[in-house]
């Protein structure tokens, strides 16, 4: 109840008003009015056609949105769902919106849906990402029903994927979750999840919320502190999932977000990832992860520029973290041609592991270490792109397998020079 | 007459008897001071060494660029140095200290100077140290801002934003230490401004036709601002 203090008292009030809720849906915006219309719809039908005698709670935590974003969102009529869905709440569905900040910051944003779903005693909580345009009825309610129904505490999404799309996900943060962690999570960071309360309200309390990883990477340290706590922990499949236009600037945000996160995380977790060998799958609803092969334009030669040049004038911030084999290694592939390049699994895997060591003992700024990650993710998925190019989906699958495998078989190495080599 | 030169020089031993008995005590208590001097600096350097060891100070200035200059000059880590710079400054404090007792004229001047001047020489070694560590970590942090966004010549502008801020560091260390300050004012000015006109030319020169496919998106004659955009993999 400490975290009441983090809530303004005309939001306090209504969350006052609304008393206890079996289910709460969190929102988190910021500029959002031109899909937030239909996902509240979406929200509301799915609590009604789904769930019409427990009472629920939508939450809208704002970032400051300039564009009407909360006024659409607490506007959203039930009676209009109500009216064409021909469904009928036998409780009274609150909507709620709050401003938390002037910014958007998705860790104050959870925050702020956890400290409101602990005030309300929610038995089971989801967030939905206000960009999911393809969120359906049965989405929202494959991710309340195992926390509601089947005592679950934390349900993470799958995905059908154009298969270049999220490459840090299957590059990295995927196997390197599932050879640390040794459970097979397919999208340890995830935009769209549902938590039981219990969990919640311990993330809630135990998370350092000053600090960086937990301000920009709250997503992943929650699915990492579930695993942490023994939670129980399943996969449902949420249809497709749009692929996204990202740009070269969008890729160092999404490395602090997540790799940085991952990264920091390790230290307090050793004593739970250093002795586990091998994964296991965990409870997965749906198909565990599905790969769609459309043509995509992207420009492969700019990957590999920016690898090669990165290679080049990193080389003094490279000599600082990576092994001097590891870094001649990188200088010799950042030399071939488009033709013969190949940054292969086990040098990825290497370079990642000795990166966290370096991050772990802070050889220079851990901002400044994963910045200098981001050019050589740049020549892996220049790498993936190539080997998957004409392949099937089950060749793409069977490649991220491949790699997983390999994170797995090198985890000896990473545990070799966390505390050991300077 | 022969009477008279023994009684010269008996005199004269006398007083050098006397004079050196009226000093003697005194040189032995600046040997004393100088020997306790040299334990309590000796003492002072093994737990300045241990402490800078603990707190892993070579690392500290590895990363501020501290030890590649020392290396370069042939000089022994940034721990040993430091450390042994406090044995000397403490040794030849106390040795100061001793010599003062001996009474010796105009001496007790210069070794209130001396003394005096000693937290300002260590107030510039403290600027220069933080400022070789500004130094290292902005131009490493320009370094890694400019490779990922894909801007020409990275490590020119990582070069020059070190190069300025030890020109500014080495003009606030010599202003500390009282040497030739006017000269230093008027060169960093110099330099100072040098380099910004160089990059103020540079960019102007270099920039031209960016300058003006930025104005000419900005203001619609040139297409939209999502046309210089390119595809990049999703990460997420």
């Amino acid at each position: 109840m400490a975290e009441e203090s983090s809530l303004t008292d005309d939001f306090l009030g209504q969350l006052i008003s609304v008393g206890e809720v079996d289910l709460l849906v969190g929102v988190p915006t910021h500029n959002n009015s031109k899909t937030i219309g239909p996902i509240v719809e979406t929200i509301q039908a799915g609590l009604l056609t789904f769930f019409p005698r427990e009472r629920a709670a939508i939450i809208n935590a704002d970032g400051g949105s300039r564009d009407g974003t909360p006024g659409l969102v607490v506007s959203a009529a039930i009676g209009d769902v109500q009216r064409s869905s021909k469904m009928y709440a036998l409780r009274t569905l609150h909507s709620i919106s709050t401003q938390y900040a002037s910014g958007p910051a998705r860790g104050t944003a959870l925050r702020t849906i956890l400290a409101a779903a602990e005030l309300l005693r929610a038995k089971a909580c989801a967030v939905v990402s206000p960009e999911s345009t393809q969120i359906t009825t049965d989405s929202l309610a494959a991710l309340l029903r195992p926390v509601y129904a089947d005592t679950f505490d934390l349900v993470l999404p799958t995905y059908r994927r154009h298969r270049f799309d999220g490459v840090l996900l299957t590059n990295l943060l995927y196997p390197m979750t599932r050879a640390l962690y040794g459970l097979r999570i397919r999208e340890p960071y995830a935009l769209e999840f549902a938590f039981s309360g219990r969990l919640g309200s311990q993330f809630l309390a135990q998370n350092a919320w000053q600090e960086e990883p937990a301000r920009t990477g709250s997503e992943i340290q929650f699915t990492l502190a579930a695993i942490a706590g023994g939670y129980r922990i399943c996969q449902t499949f949420l249809g497709t999932r749009e692929h996204v236009e990202r740009h070269s600037a969008d890729l160092v945000p999404a490395m602090r977000q997540t790799v940085g996160a991952l990264f920091s995380s390790l230290e307090p977790n050793f004593t739970l990832w250093n002795t586990k060998n091998g994964s296991e799958p965990i409870p997965t609803a749906g198909v565990e992860q599905e790969f769609t092969l459309e043509p995509l334009r992207i420009n492969r030669k700019r990957l590999r520029e920016m690898f090669s040049t990165g290679v080049a004038e990193l080389e003094s911030v490279f000599r600082a973290i990576l092994a001097p084999s590891t870094l001649a290694e990188l200088q010799q592939i950042a030399g071939l041609d488009e033709a013969r390049f190949r940054y292969s699994a086990e040098l990825w895997v290497k370079t990642v592991y000795e990166f966290a060591a370096a991050y772990h003992k802070s050889v220079i700024s851990r901002d400044h270490i994963i910045q200098a990650l981001a050019p050589l993710f740049r020549g892996r998925a220049f790498t993936f792109l190539m080997e998957n190019r004409n392949g099937s989906a089950g060749n793409v699958e069977n490649n991220v397998e491949n790699l997983c495998l390999e994170f797995e078989r090198m985890k000896p190495y990473l545990l070799e020079i966390w505390n050991g080599r300077e | 007459m022969r009477e008279m030169i023994i009684s010269e020089l008996t005199q004269a031993m006398q007083q050098f008897t006397r004079g050196f008995a009226h000093i003697l005590p005194r040189i032995i208590v600046l040997v004393i001071v100088g020997f306790v001097g040299w334990v309590v600096a000796y003492f002072l350097r093994i737990v300045l060494r241990s402490v800078l060891r603990l707190i892993k100070f070579d690392k500290l200035s590895e990363s501020a660029g501290a030890s590649q200059l020392l290396s370069k000059a042939a000089l022994p880590s940034a721990t040993e140095l430091l450390s042994r710079f406090v044995f000397w400054v403490a040794w030849l404090g106390f040795i100061l200290l001793g010599i003062s007792v001996l009474g010796v004229f105009g001496l007790q001047e210069q070794i209130a100077k001396f003394f005096l001047f000693l937290p300002r020489l260590f107030v510039a070694l403290l600027t220069m140290f933080v400022g070789l560590l500004c130094a290292g970590f902005f131009s490493r942090a320009a370094l890694l801002a400019s490779v990922n966004a894909n801007l020409p010549s990275p490590r020119l502008l990582s070069v020059s934003i070190r190069t300025i801020i030890i020109i500014f560091v080495l003009s606030l260390v010599f202003e500390e230490v009282g040497v030739g300050e006017q000269t230093m004012l008027v060169a960093f000015g110099i330099a100072f401004g040098a380099v910004m006109l160089g990059l103020a030319i540079a960019f102007g020169i270099g920039g031209k036709d960016l300058a003006q496919q930025f104005l000419e998106t900005r203001f619609g004659r040139g297409g939209t601002a999502d046309e210089g955009k390119e595809d990049e993999l999703s990460p997420l």
